[in-house]
């Protein structure tokens, strides 16, 4: 008994954390300090999905949303000039009249959610029921690309038309560190090849295991980030019609597989539950590699391919 | 308290404050930081709220709209961040144009 009590404690004061984190990051007028108390909530928001038996989401937050997002806010924050970091303070009246209103919005949501019922099955008795038609032992990878694929077939879709947009503004500003620091140097050789290899495995033990397409592909992009700080660059050969099948191959195969099944008289992404293990490994292959080269194309904020007169020299200059 | 229940309240109170900074603070920066953190308030809700079930296995397919939720997140924040580098190279200040100083 006095275990569950610790475990309670230990939720309360994880709880209590994340807010006062969240608190600070809105409240701090340095920016800076801002993302960096927001990239910390990221990682305790890890922990508490981790204390909610939900490690997929767990391993999701911790590379992406904490990790990734983290990276393109620093870099944002970056190109900014130092009068635009800091943020001048708002008048009490207007802080006041707000947090009434926003307290009588909490009062509201917290009566709607403690008057939920403390015990509700939701859909987990179906989808432990039919664990064995979709082929994957994870119950979350087999909602991801077998229950609910369309879901995450659209969200490829979100992720490539969130590039393009990024890729159509077309932000001049490039980052030029003529200075590589050796030892980040020698840190990313070692440990691309090593994200590259756990990027696998994740892809892999997704089937029975914590894991999956967007864990494997955010790895693979937290490698293409490392690679962008080194000053490493993609050879323009490869920047065309290479780095865009790339792009848009998990989407393509998706769509593929799922249409291949439309004439042997099946649903649209149904797939026969004797292939289905096959056709998901495959098509969440394709969907890491999309996800991870797409996250990393979103860190550096410009089509590779485009010539601007900032960046021509970056462009032509060798491969490393 | 249950556990479930206390981190659905501290999704609530993550949700609430984030919508405080969305409109309070007037630099985008701050209202993107804002509309992440009212995200991983309602992810919280949601993935709290499927560890409710009787035999201690959470419902998963609230986790999987999570882990969609996070990705969608994070490509919205890289738009956002793209959108307002562009706002404040064309007007040197990154705030909406009802905010900005003359």
């Amino acid at each position: 008994m006095e275990e569950i009590d610790l475990l309670l404690l230990f939720d309360a004061v994880l709880g209590f954390t994340l807010v006062w984190l969240a608190w600070q990051t809105l409240s701090s007028l340095d920016l800076f300090r801002a993302v960096v108390l927001f990239i910390a909530f990221g990682l305790l928001m890890a922990l508490a999905w981790v204390r909610l038996d939900a490690p997929d989401v767990a391993l999701a937050e911790a590379t992406i949303g904490a990790g990734l997002t983290g990276a393109l806010l620093l870099s944002a924050l970056a190109q900014l000039s130092a009068r635009q970091k800091h943020e001048s303070e708002t008048s009490l009246f207007l802080r006041l009249t707000l947090g009434v209103l926003m307290f009588f919005l909490l009062i509201g949501l917290g009566y709607i959610v403690f008057s939920l019922p403390p015990q509700a099955l939701g859909l987990s008795v179906e989808v432990a029921k039919n664990i064995e038609l979709s082929a994957v032992a994870n119950p979350v990878t087999a909602v991801l690309i077998n229950y609910r694929s369309y879901d995450t077939l659209l969200e490829l879709g979100v992720l490539l038309l969130a590039l393009l947009a990024v890729w159509s503004l077309g932000s001049a500003s490039t980052r030029k560190s003529a200075f590589v620091n050796p030892v980040l140097d020698l840190l990313t050789r070692i440990l691309v090849p090593v994200f590259i290899l756990v990027s696998g495995y994740l892809l892999w033990v997704g089937a029975f295991a914590p894991g999956g397409a967007f864990q494997a592909g955010a790895v693979l992009a937290a490698a293409g980030v490392l690679l962008f700080l080194n000053d490493w660059h993609l050879e323009s050969k490869y920047t065309g019609f290479a780095l865009r099948s790339v792009l848009v191959i998990g989407l393509v195969m998706f769509i593929a597989i799922g249409f291949g099944f439309v004439f042997l008289d099946r649903v649209f992404l149904e797939y026969p539950p004797e292939l289905a293990g096959g056709f998901i490994l495959l098509i969440e292959a394709a969907a890491s590699l999309s996800i991870g080269i797409i996250l990393a194309a979103l860190f550096l904020g410009r089509d590779p391919s485009v010539k601007s007169d900032s960046c021509s020299d970056i462009d032509t200059g060798v491969h490393k | 308290m249950t556990p479930v229940f206390l981190y659905a309240l501290v999704g609530i109170v993550l949700f609430s404050i984030g919508l405080y900074g969305l409109i309070l603070y007037k630099h985008l920066l701050r209202k993107i930081l804002a509309i992440n953190i009212m995200g991983s308030g309602v992810f919280l809700v949601m993935v709290a709220l499927a560890a409710r079930t009787e035999e201690g296995v959470p419902d998963a397919v609230p986790h999987a709209m999570v882990i969609t939720g996070i990705v969608v997140a994070v490509s919205a924040t890289a738009l956002a961040l793209a959108l307002m580098l562009r706002v404040n190279e064309k007007t040197g200040q990154a705030v909406l144009p009802e905010d900005r100083e003359t």
